[in-house]
């Protein structure tokens, strides 16, 4: 193994900060939007739900179809795949290793930066829970193209089932998402982190040498 | 002219013979006090009156070319109706074959789909039940003169009364065809004779107030059966109805009702309830009376998210369902309860009403006639909802029905979510108690009207009214009547807010809305999706519940100094 060293770089570039910030607002506007129309909450006026929820989906589509190009073009897409790899190590840390105060058995680098978990995770997020719901949320939106199909009324009834399962889902993943983020060194460091791009990994020395080179901003230190 | 003898005090009763107001407030005066008499339609043939102050109706097309003041054929003299019909007929000599396969002349209906056999002539309702045999009453709504019996010639032009419905000057008015009971006759007293000549002279085409004589006052008073038509029409001002708002568009009924060779589109017994024709270009339809012949089937404007949303809408609900969002808004009430039979009460062996209603115009209405019994009544009311395809099933009197399944449908409808002929459309509801034939579980005909021992207004006797009833009309009566409660539905269209007023999403779109009654699809905000729901928010809270937990223990083993997380700074 080659020599390691903890530099502080930028590992989350500025279009990755964006994707996930402009993400968060969408998907949080989209819950409270979504639950008041389903009638969980009557924060706001149906009309009003509907339009931000519509807007709202229309812009996170879009988002979501650049930064499906951008992981592709840019070799992102490697960090989401799946590794079980440690997993179980994970696991056990989270349940109990961390209430003692033991390390995190991840080791962040340039190439893996997410655990086995996160991993898993945020992949169950972008191919089946995000997929559900814009796939359902996009049929729901044209419900009026395809009304007069014989049958379309259960039609919008499966949909709808579907997308409110799928809703479900989402804000429990984020509700535990949220609650991860406090779990670094101190409780706000994986947000700053997320706001300022920059965290210490372990560096290889080609990896440094790589970076002073290619790209010497994003070396701080 | 109603008054009373004996509560007002005489000279007021003269001075109101000459000022209708006083009338009125002689009227007012006694409202809440018992009035004796069972004068009933007093106020029909007045109410409608123009008075000078009136705007004056809007001319659609462009001005006529001819001055009926000036035809000699119109000088006279004449002494009644028709001789004036004849004038009419010498020139308009098309005019009376028209009409008269008109619903107005035959009040018969032939329904093209259901086969069944309706209109006045015919049906019985839910209010005063039926016009048949009662003629010389009913038939002051017969656009013909002197129909009081089956001795009524239908081929006869003669016989059509054209002023009814031209007349522009107010002043025409007509009374029964036959005599009524002894206490009735006071009902039509005191009228002005009619200048023949002058009405005549004046002819025009029909506006709201010729309509209204009769369309303002079924059922048999002032916006009593319909309640999204009642003498506030006359002069509407734009929250009451867009179209017809008296300054602004101004329209006469057949602006929407378009009619050619004197018949006119919109019978409420064989609707339109879902026009995909739209509007047409000009040369293309005209005989339709729905909002979508003139707005279109995408009537919201505007290539925005709003506008989209909205006429994806139109497609399942009638424009008049958001639109409407009340009915009998103008300060008349109508009638939503009837029960026939406490009827027949008397107070020193004289029938009376009992005026109990005050309505949003200050007048007071009968909630007890000795004639008809109890009514409740409503205004600003919210209609029922239903799905409706525009085709009317009625339970004639023919039809047999069992008094145990529930209220007799006077009429039904076909709809459903999945029937792509049906929308969602406002109703107004009927209730009444009424007399039906216990032995043969049909609805009967009551003779109610006429100046003989066995009409029901002035006999209250309803064994002999409907044995009566039924024999002269060749119906069977097994001789035995009860009394069964029945419902009638009646389409709101009229009564056209303005678009802030229409009905905002959450009307329907939640939990206990306006249209929680209908089931069997789904609808977003009404309905829920049961044990997906609890288990969705079961596992939102146990999310946060983890969260929490975990969080807690953190907190804990960090202020024990087990673990370092709970300090900040790097
Ligand atoms: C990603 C693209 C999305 C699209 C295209 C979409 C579209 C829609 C549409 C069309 C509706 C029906 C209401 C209406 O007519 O406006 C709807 C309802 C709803 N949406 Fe979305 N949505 C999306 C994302 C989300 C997300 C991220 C959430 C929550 C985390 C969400 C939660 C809901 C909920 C709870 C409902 C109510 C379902 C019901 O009661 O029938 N949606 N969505």
């Amino acid at each position: 193994m080659a020599k390691r060293e903890k530099h502080a770089v930028t590992i989350y570039t500025r279009y990755e900060r964006f994707w996930h910030w402009t993400q968060a607002l969408l998907i949080f506007l989209l819950a409270f939007t979504g639950f008041g129309l389903h009638g969980t909450h009557h924060l706001l006026p149906f009309s009003k739900a509907v339009m931000l929820h519509t807007f709202a989906a229309i812009a996170l589509i879009l988002l979501w179809i650049f930064t499906t190009f951008w992981n592709f073009t840019t070799g992102n897409w490697r960090q989401f795949l799946p590794n079980t790899k440690g997993l179980f190590a994970v696991i056990r840390y989270y349940a109990w290793g961390i209430l003692f105060g033991e390390d995190h058995p991840h080791k962040k680098t340039l190439r893996r930066k997410q655990n086995a978990l996160q991993g898993l995770a945020y992949l169950t997020f972008m191919v089946l829970i995000g997929p559900a719901l814009w796939l359902t949320g996009i049929i729901y939106l044209l419900y009026d193209l395809w009304n007069e199909i014989p049958g379309a009324a259960n039609g919008l009834f499966v949909v709808a089932f579907l997308h409110t399962a799928a809703a479900f889902l989402m804000v429990t993943f984020v509700i535990i998402h949220i609650y991860m983020t406090t779990t670094g060194k101190t409780p706000l460091h994986y947000i700053k982190t997320m706001i300022s791009g920059v965290e210490r990994v372990e560096l290889t020395e080609v990896e440094r040498a790589y970076l002073a080179e290619e790209h010497p901003e994003r070396l701080k230190e | 002219m109603y008054a009373n003898k004996r509560l007002v005090d005489p000279a007021a009763w003269l001075l109101a013979l000459l000022f209708p107001t006083l009338l009125i407030l002689a009227d007012a005066h006694a409202a809440a006090e018992i009035e004796r008499g069972i004068n009933e339609y007093a106020d029909t043939s007045q109410s409608h009156l123009k008075s000078p102050d009136d705007p004056p109706a809007v001319v659609r097309v462009s001005s006529s070319t001819a001055d009926h003041a000036e035809f000699k054929e119109l000088q006279g003299p004449f002494g009644s109706g028709p001789e004036v019909t004849k004038a009419c007929l010498g020139c308009h000599n098309e005019a009376g074959h028209q009409f008269m396969k008109g619903i107005h002349w035959t009040w018969e209906y032939q329904h093209p789909v259901t086969g069944q056999t309706l209109g006045k002539k015919h049906l019985v309702n839910n209010f005063c039940t039926n016009a048949r045999g009662n003629e010389g009453m009913c038939a002051q709504c017969h656009a013909g003169y002197g129909w009081k019996d089956d001795s009524f010639d239908f081929s006869d032009q003669g016989n059509i009364d054209c002023l009814v419905c031209h007349d522009a000057t107010g002043s025409y008015y007509r009374t029964p065809n036959s005599q009524g009971n002894a206490a009735c006759s006071v009902m039509f007293e005191g009228k002005q004779p009619i200048d023949w000549a002058k009405v005549a002279q004046s002819v025009a085409l029909p506006d709201r107030s010729n309509c209204g004589t009769c369309h303002f006052y079924g059922g048999g008073g002032d916006g009593v059966k319909h309640g999204d038509m009642d003498s506030s029409l006359k002069h509407p001002d734009k929250a009451l109805d867009v179209h017809m708002d008296a300054q602004g568009l101004n329209f006469s009924c057949t602006e929407c009702h378009q009619g050619e060779g004197h018949q006119w589109s919109g019978s409420r017994y064989n609707m339109d309830a879902k026009d995909s024709e739209g509007t047409g270009k000009p040369g293309q339809r005209r005989q339709v009376a729905t909002c979508e012949s003139c707005h279109g089937d995408t009537p919201h404007p505007g290539n925005n998210l709003k506008a989209v949303k909205l006429n994806g809408h139109t497609d399942r609900v009638a424009c008049q369902t958001c639109h409407i969002p009340t009915f009998a808004r103008g300060g008349v009430a109508t009638k939503t309860d009837w029960d026939w039979r406490t009827a027949g009460k008397l107070k020193d062996g004289e029938g009376f009403k009992l005026k109990e209603y005050t309505q949003g115009n200050g007048e007071h209405r009968a909630t007890y006639k000795s004639i008809k019994g109890d009514f409740k009544y409503g205004e600003n009311l919210k209609p029922s909802y239903a799905w409706f395809d525009g085709v009317m099933n009625y339970t004639t009197i023919d039809t047999k029905f069992d008094p145990q399944a529930g209220p007799v449908k006077i009429n039904s409808f076909n709809g459903a979510y999945d029937d792509p002929a049906s929308r969602i459309w406002p109703f107004k509801q009927m209730h009444t108690t009424q007399p039906y034939d216990k032995g043969n579980n049909t609805l009967v005909y009551m003779h109610l009207w006429g100046d003989d021992p066995d009409s029901f207004w002035g006999n209250y006797d309803f064994g002999r009214a409907i044995k009566v009833g039924m024999e002269r009309n060749g119906k069977p009566y097994s001789g035995e009547h009860g009394f069964i409660d029945t419902v009638s539905y009646w389409p709101i269209t009229h009564m056209v807010a303005p678009k802030e007023q229409a009905l905002a999403c959450a009307e329907c779109h939640a939990k206990e809305g306006r249209l929680s009654e209908l089931n069997g699809f789904y609808m977003p905000g009404r309905d829920g999706f049961g044990w997906l729901d609890i288990l969705g928010y079961m596992a939102v809270i146990g999310a946060l519940l983890v969260a929490l937990g975990h969080g807690m223990v953190r907190i804990v083993m960090c202020k024990k100094r087990v673990t370092e997380h709970c300090k900040d700074g790097e």
